[in-house]
């Protein structure tokens, strides 16, 4: 088990801290000049990654990233954390609109048998599409096992050793190499990247890709009808007796008069 | 009954008369203020800033009547919330024109009762007021707006490899921080906030918007003019309110080492602290924590200290040097019998502690379910700490109080966090008691009654006896100068 080699996805989205609008022609949320980071699961992954090589159980970090030219900025954040270098897929804003887990996991597959790895780790989930998806995608196209949800990640003997967070509560599995991973918020608390770190990672190397460059054709498959708010919360109102309660309950049809 | 007895004293003012002989900044500065909140004035109000931003609400002047320490609430008459500077300038003119309280509201995180409404009014909750206005990573510096918090500033700034390392615990908005003058763990390093803001925009009682170092100013020094940013820091919202805070953030650490270290005697313990910093080791954070400390934070968070007179260490810096500064703090923690020092071993660990750490004002109060934290926070010159912090601890002994000894005595300030039940009414004599010897203490001991928390309500009269006469004087011109009605926060700091 020396030296693994992992491939870490990291994927651009709306800061979480963010308030989401939604845009005036109802077909997608507000994106200009609005605070972009990694996504946090995707944070945790690449954390573990470098935990993983401190640890001496990894020795090559490459973090990958599909999306427009600001993607390089998410890719720079993981160098400065530990990754030793990234592969920006550069997809247009336009088609970047309609990229869809399978388009991604195609390309995260092939990148990681160019790459010849051994472990692919993402986040669980991306925090705007929440589709829980591309993890389980690449693992099937590669025919590998994965170890999704993982809180902990540890070796052994030439096998992983992971836990899962379920709905009952924990599963530990046993997993063969290579396998793909994602990791969920318990995993681990990942580090700020430092000023000495950020200056490094501007040295690392980045390579420039297409998806044409790994066969894959990212044509959008579907289209988004219409993006809507969740609808305004309405005012209580504060009744005085049982019965008026019982009255406007049946008023409202919700219960039988 | 506290709360009676700030009624009754409020009552005493109205009752003095004005002298037409003494100067104007001699006269007692607090006439009570007879709010006139009528329908009239709350249309007005709505008027300025919407119907949605108006609120009468029992729930809503009962959560903006209070913060976090023992004062009892005191609800004000209406909340009003801004989003905006015109907001703030046109309520602040309402209110100075009929002369209605006002008392800004940020994140009521507070703990001398800065927020509480003692003679009612206007609430004005800045905190809808929430962008990140700028952050100008290469000068180390940003400008925030009063609804951003401490932890969502570092939240949003951790791509760009700074933080704002000024911790005072809680989640504070950066605006009331600057208000009360916070410090917290960090202090030791990085300083209070006294040091670390470069400009504020602040609405004036009467409305009138100013820029303490002119807009757009951003230095790290300045000769020019007066300096009024720093005569806003730690106002307690008595001057003005603060509507934008430009501040100094500094490159996260490279590396940092957590460590524990135990001592039989509340001496040694501080005897260490002392020699660490005449060593001139930079460190980062330095605190102390009492055996009742630990057993508090033992119980609430699940650890298992060994219970005895603790330092809890941190040293942030680049990752050469850092071992070595570790080895000569080892030395001195040897030399003063010091035992038990255990590194956190990893990032996980260090955080476990510190938050264990910030948590101590719920664990002292978690010791007596439905107390609330009566907090002292005096603070003295380095070599006078070992005496106080020791005639301290007998007080608290001696009274048989649950007293927990939690502080930043790398600055010399310390806190007792007395969990304080106002109806068990012998206890709260005590505490008040040896909170008043400790404060006196202090102050014989060229110290402050209060290093960090602000004066707000319960430290008026040790104001009085820490400044003197003229310079309280000096002071309340000032406050007539800029507040001639007494509508900011009428009640805080002064009588």
């Amino acid at each position: 088990m020396s030296g693994l080699r992992v491939i870490v996805g990291c994927k651009r989205v709306i800061d979480y801290a963010v308030k989401i609008r939604v845009k005036p022609d109802k077909l997608g949320v507000v994106t200009d000049g609005v605070k972009h980071s990694m996504n946090p699961f995707d944070e945790i992954a690449v954390e573990e990654a470098v935990r993983m090589k401190e640890k001496k159980l990894a020795s090559e970090i490459i973090a990958v990233s599909c999306g427009p030219t600001q993607c390089q900025e998410t890719l720079r954040t993981a160098m400065a954390m530990g990754a030793d270098k990234s592969i920006h897929v550069e997809v247009d804003a336009a088609t970047y609109e309609n990229l869809q887990p399978l388009h991604v996991a195609k390309i995260l597959a092939k990148v990681a048998q160019d790459e010849k790895a051994d472990i692919v780790f993402t986040g669980k989930q991306a925090i705007d599409d929440d589709c829980n998806q591309t993890g389980q995608m690449v693992a099937a196209l590669l025919d590998w096992p994965q170890a999704t949800f993982a809180s902990k990640v540890e070796k052994a003997n030439g096998d992983l050793t992971v836990t899962r967070e379920i709905d009952g509560g924990l599963e530990t599995i046993k997993v063969k190499l290579p396998a793909v991973l994602t990791a969920d918020l318990r995993l681990n608390e990942p580090r700020y990247a430092t000023l000495p770190n950020i200056m490094k990672a501007k040295k690392k190397p980045m390579a420039k890709k297409k998806p044409a460059d790994y066969g894959v054709d990212v044509a959008p498959r579907q289209s988004i009808l219409k993006v809507e708010d969740p609808p305004v919360r309405q005012a209580g109102s504060k009744l005085d007796s049982v019965e008026t309660l019982v009255g406007k309950l049946k008023d409202a049809g919700l219960v039988p008069s | 009954m506290y709360l009676s007895k700030c009624i009754r004293f409020c009552l005493q003012q109205t009752a003095r008369t004005v002298s037409k002989e003494s100067p104007l900044w001699k006269r007692y500065s607090t006439a009570a203020v007879q709010p006139k909140i009528d329908t009239s004035f709350v249309g007005a109000l709505k008027t300025i800033v919407g119907d949605a931003n108006v609120s009468t609400a029992d729930a809503i002047r009962e959560q903006h009547g209070h913060d976090e320490s023992h004062h009892a609430v005191a609800m004000p008459d209406v909340v009003v919330f801004a989003e905006s500077v015109d907001h703030v300038s046109k309520v602040s003119k309402l209110c100075n024109d009929t002369k209605v309280p006002l008392i800004p509201f940020g994140s009521g995180t507070g703990l001398e009762g800065g927020v509480n409404a003692l003679q009612g009014g206007v609430c004005l909750d800045v905190t809808k007021m929430d962008q990140i206005v700028q952050v100008n990573a290469e000068d180390f510096d940003c400008t925030v707006q009063p609804g951003v918090m401490r932890l969502g500033l570092n939240n949003y700034l951790r791509d760009t490899g700074l933080w704002f390392p000024i911790d005072p615990g809680a989640d504070a908005s950066v605006c009331g921080m600057c208000a009360t003058s916070a410090s917290g763990t960090n202090a030791v390093k990085y300083g209070t906030m006294r040091e670390n803001v470069l400009n504020l925009q602040v609405v004036l009682p009467d409305g009138r918007v100013i820029d303490t170092a002119g807009r757009g100013r951003r230095t790290k020094k300045t000769s020019a003019g007066y300096n009024l940013t720093n005569l806003f820091l730690g106002s307690e919202g008595t001057l003005g309110t603060i509507t934008e805070a430009t501040v100094r953030l500094y490159g996260i650490p490279e590396k940092t080492i957590s460590a524990v270290c135990h001592f039989n005697e509340v001496s040694e313990a501080v005897d260490t602290v002392v020699q660490i910093l005449q060593c001139g080791i930079p460190m980062a954070k330095l605190e102390f924590l009492d055996d009742s400390a630990i057993d508090c934070f033992n119980r609430f968070c699940k650890y298992d200290m060994t219970v005895a007179h603790s330092l809890f260490l941190e040293f942030h810096g680049p990752a050469y040097g850092l071992e070595d500064q570790f080895q000569s703090v080892k030395e001195l923690i040897e030399m003063n019998n010091g035992f038990g020092l255990k590194q956190a071993s990893d990032a996980d660990e260090r955080n476990r502690l510190w938050k264990a750490r910030h948590e101590m004002v719920w664990a002292c109060t978690a010791r007596i379910p439905g107390s609330k934290p009566y907090s002292t926070d005096v603070c003295v010159p380095i070599t006078n700490l070992p005496e106080i912090i020791t005639k301290t601890k007998q007080m608290v002994v001696e009274a048989d109080v649950i007293g927990p000894m939690v502080g930043h005595v790398g600055d010399g300030n310390f806190h007792i966090f007395f969990p304080c039940d106002h109806s068990d009414t012998e206890t709260f004599k005590k505490i008040k008691d040896i909170s008043h010897k400790m404060a006196v203490m202090a102050m014989e001991l060229n110290g402050t009654c209060t290093g960090e928390h602000g004066i707000g309500i319960g430290k008026r009269d040790l104001l009085v006896a820490e400044v003197g006469e003229e310079t309280l004087g000096a002071m309340k011109q000032i406050k007539e100068t800029f507040d001639p009605n007494n509508i900011m926060n009428p009640g805080k700091v002064f009588f």
